[in-house]
């Protein structure tokens, strides 16, 4: 199949040394074994994730998304953004629409790009990496490059919100949608059943209303325990950390032994596609997930 | 006059009118009918719940209670799941309309005094818009070293700090969080041209709102 | 006719019958047991060879009375139609092979199971004659549509259309009832989103230009007499004078009276001019023509609406109506547009407790939000009028706020329908008594207004001569009787036909559909009428009930019973059926004490000798015999459809379809037991308010009778569970088996009758 080409958005979380490097590097790892090239959107800048909205009002953060819409244009034409973040898809996507949606919205839009020397000419796709793996590849060809089948492996597939919602991935329910299991069960793992598949890690509040989130996290996690998981898989880098860095405030506050490792899907697909521990970023992790090492190469 | 006497004013109490022109997709309040479905998806109104839940919220506003709206910290709850949006009947982008309350309400200098999610709010845009990207260290640290009110307190860092002096650790371990960010870090090449755009932006909205250039 | 009867039996080996069974040996029985002479087997009966086979034996064999041994009654109808002979279908595929498993142990019970099927199947038969119709038709084909509102006017359209003469008779000087009051009506066509006109004017033009119409204004009933396809009408018109009119069949369509706002001083009606019904708001609408409306204390226009939704409804307290009208919420909206595409400006606001928009009434509501109107979740307290304006007071329900409070310039009460019926019929005599002294209590208190609460009317709307009452049954609330899932315009007076809001609150949508449907099932029971066949839902049967009357004591249970009231009394006291408004239920059949009522083709006798065919095994068989007497209209075609899904059940059972559980003689129960069944079940529908029951009172006469049987067993110093009766809905396909099955073990641990060998 020939080299299929995206412009990348990886998003601030994404970056070298950030919270979700592990997150790039086995993107990286799990791209190059099928074939895809990301060409990061030159000069990007931060999308505005969900929690701006109070200072940055809404234009300023429709335009922050523009500018990367027009960069990908002029730099990179034709190509679809892929981001990798949950959030980064979501806010671009929105913006998007509204712009595409309000004439108003798009001449002001416009008019503040022009103040950094760009314009929107065409406007460009914007889609999760976990959609284009579902649509543009399918899991039967997903499946073909199974080098190391994550057999005997329990994972909880947990989606969560934005992936989920409002968009979602097409066809899929927003109260149990089934992709992230396939991406799971097609890597040769077993994804086993809980009733906690969708809901919120609390997201950025986790910073500003802990208790809050850290109760919702508790539910994630004891529900993944109660469903047979020996590890949870996510498609979002803030539900990542969030799952994964508050265990030992959550253990500390309710009692419990939280001690799941969280990981990417990706993480997953480099393992299973042949890729070493490090290949997948398995060294990133704040929990360790010992036995996804022990089956890597 | 201060921005929200000046608002209350113009509005001459129709809280609904004032909603619908100045709270991003306002104009879908009065669509709601009542039927509860987004409070019972809320995740975050559970134990305690709200003050005032979506629901309650929009209701609020077609009784014109507007002080009691914009001061609530209700909306700043909010988490951004779209649990509601995808549940409610009416189609209500009911995420967007907390949103757009709460940066109304700070607009207006009514949004509650002690609120984190307000400053995080802030400290984020600020932190993504002066360099373009987000800087995860300063953010952190901005976000502990702050205390209820926002300002600047050292002994509530450490306190915080040490609680989470663990979680750095652990990020740190695992290189997801750079030291040497607090030196600048990752940032956007033509910073120039993103402040020019956004102070256009700015502008253009705070016109077409009638809202002061702040 | 020939008076030579010649008994043919005919046993289908389609349908695998001829695998399962020994065929053989039933037609053996046939012959020996059941008498026929003439069995014939065939490969496929239901096919054109089989049913030529059939029609040669009754051309050139003489052959008068059909036993067909293959599928289900209600199966293959059409190819064993011999309406000139009497037919008995006894079921061996629904009934015997498809609810056994096809195992060598079952060879045996399934064997004795259809042996005993082809023993009942000759035994009715040979009780049965065939149906020769009723002679005592009519045959007009004019319709009477009482009253001239919106429904009404589209039934006697409707009907004119089709090619019907109509009578119309209008008590008001005026065609269009409640719909020529309003200004503009709720929307019926896309998109729902703003009143429309009325289209009344349109449709009295019509009505005035149509020769098949005739019209009456000013008019009422003074009596109407005699049966479908020849009922005998006065009309009396305001001059006195009355005009007399042969009529097929009747439709009543008298529509409703809003609820009367005076007893809702609470709302300030009465206490302020500026506080309306639904209906004084479309008088001030119709007086603005367009233009904005204006309050009626000073006749400034209105800059703020409160509209109280339920006002006098949905009432707990028992003062008040406790059901919801249905309409007025739409209603509502509406008239708060009146106000918004006039002047956005206007406060609008709809106070409700729950919105009730049905039909497309979403779409409307969504419309009215649109618009700006705001509705207002809260329960109305009260509403306290000032000089010009009101204050609303009310609980706010999703603010929980007790005291919430609204000012209006006009209050809106949305008052609901109280349907114009007649009188109740069915009222008993403590129950007269008891609205007498409530009024006249009532009339010594008129300080305090207090009226009770009352839902049916003292003047009689059709005055009919029937014996058991000038008006058509009520089922509550005044509305009038009909089954409500399955026949809805059906009353229990065949011929007659209601529509519109006298037989349930609707709106105008509704209102039409209701007319459409009425007309076309008031022409099809005239038709029916002239031909001697019965209505729903034995629709088609030429057989009614005939009395010995040498036999009678004129207890007068049939004329009481019958729910459809075609049993009159002739001068000599004695039973008199008009056959044109019997439904061939039965019920008069099963409540006969002396068992004197019976039709061609089935009686005491038809269901009695099929008790007695079956072989009964004695007591050390380890055989247990129970016999199912199951309502045709549900419980029949559940079994069947069991059947169909292969569920199986014990073959102990015997099963006998029956009309109506109302048609089930004691006698038949007292039989069965003497003869050594082990258990005797009865299906039926449900009775009671909610009833399922196709002759609506049938299968609660029926229930009521039977409970009687507790002394029959005591007698006979047998267990009481000997006889169960059920309620079986026609979606029990699963249940059904289950039960029979429960009841079958039940049986077999109580050990068996010892009545059996008597
Ligand atoms: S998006 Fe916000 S308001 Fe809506 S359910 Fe989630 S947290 Fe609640
Ligand atoms: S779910 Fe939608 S319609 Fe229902 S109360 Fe919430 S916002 Fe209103
Ligand atoms: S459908 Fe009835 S009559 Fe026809 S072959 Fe089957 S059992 Fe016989
Ligand atoms: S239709 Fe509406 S106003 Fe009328 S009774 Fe029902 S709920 Fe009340
Ligand atoms: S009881 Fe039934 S069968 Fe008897 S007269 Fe009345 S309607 Fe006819
Ligand atoms: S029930 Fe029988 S005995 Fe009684 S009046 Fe009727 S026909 Fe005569």
């Amino acid at each position: 199949m020939a080299k299929r080409q995206y412009a990348f958005y990886p998003g601030c979380s994404s970056q070298k040394g950030a919270s979700a490097s592990n997150y790039l590097t086995s993107v990286e790892s799990m791209c190059k074994t099928l074939d895809i090239q990301l060409t990061e959107i030159p000069d990007w800048n931060c999308c505005g994730a969900s929690i701006s909205y109070a200072e940055a009002g809404e234009l300023p953060r429709h335009v922050m998304n523009a500018r990367n819409f027009a960069l990908s244009e002029a730099n990179l034409p034709g190509q679809d953004i892929v981001a990798t973040c949950a959030a980064c898809w979501l806010g671009a996507k929105e913006s998007k629409e509204r712009i595409e949606h309000s004439s108003q919205l798009m001449a002001d839009t416009q008019e503040a790009l022009k103040e950094a020397g760009l314009s929107i000419k065409v406007m460009p796709e914007i889609r999760h990496m976990a959609e284009v793996l579902v649509e543009d590849f399918g899991f039967e060809e997903l499946g073909r490059h199974v080098k190391n089948p994550l057999q005997g492996l329990k994972f909880a597939g947990y989606v969560g919100c934005q992936t989920n919602r409002p968009f979602g991935i097409a066809g899929e329910n927003f109260e149990n949608p089934m992709y992230l299991d396939k991406i799971i069960e097609t890597m040769g793992g077993e994804a086993v059943p809980y009733d906690q598949k969708v809901t919120c890690c609390g997201g950025a509040l986790a910073f500003s209303e802990p208790d809050k989130a850290q109760a919702q996290i508790k539910d994630i996690i004891e529900a993944a325990y109660d469903g047979g998981a020996e590890m949870i898989v996510t498609p979002c880098p803030l539900c990542q950390a969030n799952v994964e860095i508050y265990q030992g405030h959550i253990n500390k506050k309710y009692g419990t032994k939280f001690n799941i490792p969280v990981l990417y899907y990706s993480q997953l697909m480099t393992i299973a596609y042949g890729g070493s521990a490090k290949e997948a970023g398995l060294d990133g992790q704040v929990i360790r997930a010992p036995k996804l090492e022990a089956l890597a190469k | 006059m201060s921005a929200n006497q000046e608002m209350a004013v113009r509005y001459k109490n129709n809280f609904l009118k004032e909603v619908e022109q100045q709270v991003e997709m306002g104009e879908w309040v009065k669509m709601c009918m009542q039927c509860g479905v987004c409070s019972g998806s809320c995740p975050t109104n559970f134990h305690p719940g709200w003050e005032h839940p979506p629901q309650e919220i929009f209701m609020m506003i077609r009784a014109g209670k507007r002080e009691e709206v914009l001061s609530s910290p209700s909306m700043w709850m909010c988490t951004s799941c779209y649990n509601c949006i995808v549940r409610c009947p009416r189609k209500l982008p009911i995420t967007h309309i907390m949103h757009g309350l709460a940066e109304y309400a700070y607009e207006l200098g009514l949004a509650p005094k002690v609120q984190p999610t307000k400053n995080l709010s802030k400290l984020f845009w600020e932190n993504a818009t002066k360099t373009g990207r987000i800087n995860e260290l300063t953010f952190s640290l901005g976000m502990y070293f702050k205390d209820a009110e926002g300002k600047i307190n050292i002994g509530q860092g450490i306190k915080k700090g040490l609680e989470m002096q663990k979680v750095a650790l652990g990020l740190l371990k695992a290189k997801r969080l750079n030291l040497f960010e607090i030196f600048g870090g990752h940032k956007c090449k033509d910073q120039k041209g993103i402040h020019a755009m956004l102070a256009k932006a700015y502008a253009l909205e705070s016109k077409r709102k009638g809202r002061h250039v702040g | 006719m020939a008076e030579e009867k010649k008994f043919a039996a005919y046993i289908c080996k389609g349908c695998g019958l001829g695998d399962r069974l020994d065929v053989d040996a039933l037609a053996g029985v046939a012959q020996k047991e059941g008498k026929m002479q003439v069995v014939r087997q065939h490969d496929f009966l239901c096919n054109a060879d089989g049913v030529a086979m059939i029609k040669n034996d009754i051309a050139n064999e003489g052959v008068t009375h059909i036993m067909i041994a293959a599928c289900s009654r209600r199966a293959k109808t059409e190819a064993f139609f011999f309406p000139n002979n009497a037919v008995a279908r006894t079921n061996l595929r629904e009934g015997v092979i498809w609810i056994r498993p096809d195992t060598e142990e079952a060879r045996e019970t399934t064997q004795d199971m259809a042996e005993d099927y082809v023993r009942m199947g000759c035994a009715e038969v040979k009780a049965m004659t065939a149906p020769a119709g009723n002679a005592n038709t009519g045959s007009n084909r004019t319709l009477l549509v009482v009253g001239g509102g919106l429904t009404g006017m589209t039934a006697a359209l409707e009907a004119s259309k089709t090619g019907y003469p109509v009578v119309l008779v209008e008590k008001s000087g005026q065609l269009g009832g409640w719909a020529a009051k309003l200004w503009k009506r709720i929307p019926a066509h896309e998109p729902f989103k703003a009143p429309a006109d009325t289209g009344i004017a349109d449709m009295a033009a019509q009505i005035a230009a149509d020769p098949n119409i005739k019209v009456y204004l000013n008019s009422t009933i003074a009596k109407t007499d005699g049966a479908p396809g020849r009922f005998v009408v006065q009309i009396a018109t305001e001059s006195g004078a009355v005009s007399t009119e042969d009529i097929g069949s009747i439709i009543q369509a008298t529509g409703f009276d809003l609820y009367d706002a005076n007893r809702l001083p609470h709302l300030g009606y009465g206490k302020s001019p500026n506080v309306v019904d639904q209906a004084g708001l479309e008088a001030l609408a119709k007086a603005a023509n367009g233009g904005p409306i204006l309050r009626p204390s000073d006749g400034k226009p209105v800059t703020s609406v409160a509209f109280v939704q339920c006002a006098g409804q949905r009432d707990t307290s028992g003062e008040h109506l406790p059901y919801c009208s249905g309409y007025c919420c739409n209603a509502s909206i509406k008239q708060a547009m009146y106000f918004k595409d006039s002047n956005p400006a206007i406060d609008t606001t709809v106070i409700y407790t729950d919105l009730r928009t049905p039909g497309n009434g979403e779409d409307f509501y969504r419309s009215a939000q649109e618009k700006g109107v705001i509705f207002t979740k809260g329960k109305v307290g009260s509403v306290a009028p000032g000089g010009n304006n009101c204050v609303v007071n009310f609980h706010d329900l999703i603010l929980d706020d007790q005291n919430a409070q609204i000012e209006a310039d006009l209050v809106v009460l949305a008052t609901g329908q109280v349907p114009n019926s007649g009188i109740n019929i069915d009222m008993s005599a403590e129950e007269k008594a008891e609205e007498a002294a409530a009024e006249a209590a009532a009339a010594e208190a008129t300080a305090s207004g207090a009226q009770p609460l009352q839902f049916s009317k003292k003047v009689s709307v059709l005055n009919l001569t029937y014996r058991q009452g000038a008006d058509i049954p009520q089922f509550k609330w005044g509305f009038t009787d009909s089954h409500f899932i399955c026949f809805p315009y059906e009353t229990r007076r065949t011929g007659i036909y209601t529509a519109g809001p006298v037989r349930r609150p609707m709106d105008m949508v509704q209102a039409r559909e209701d007319a459409t449907g009425a007309a076309l099932k008031a022409i099809q029971a005239l038709e029916n009428a002239q031909l001697g066949r019965a209505a729903h839902p034995r629709s088609g049967d030429l057989s009614f009930p005939k009395v010995r009357l040498e036999g009678c004591t004129q207890c007068k249970r049939c004329t009481v019973e019958c729910p459809f009231g075609a049993i009159d009394e002739d001068e000599r006291r004695f039973p008199l059926f008009n056959e044109s408004r019997c439904r061939r239920c039965g019920t008069c059949m099963g409540a006969c004490p002396v068992r004197v009522i019976s039709f061609e083709n089935y009686s005491v006798d038809t269901v009695g000798s099929q008790i007695k065919a079956v072989d009964i095994p004695d007591e050390f068989s380890e055989k247990p015999r129970i016999l199912i007497l199951a309502c045709e209209n549900d419980a029949y075609p559940a079994l069947d459809m069991a059947a169909m899904k292969r569920n199986e059940y014990s073959a102990f059972v015997r099963v006998i379809p029956v009309r109506c559980l109302g048609s089930v003689n004691t006698i038949w129960i007292t039989d069965a037991l003497n003869a050594g069944y082990d258990g005797v079940m009865l299906m039926g529908c449900k009775h009671g308010e909610d009833y399922q029951c196709h002759f609506v009172k049938g299968s609660e006469l029926g229930r009521y009778r039977l409970s009687k049987v507790g002394d029959t067993l005591k007698n006979m110093n047998l267990e009481t569970e000997r006889v169960k009766d059920l309620e079986v809905a026609i979606t029990d396909i699963d249940n059904l088996p289950r039960i029979i099955n429960e009841y079958a073990q039940q049986i077999v641990d109580m050990g068996m009758s010892p009545f059996k060998g008597f």
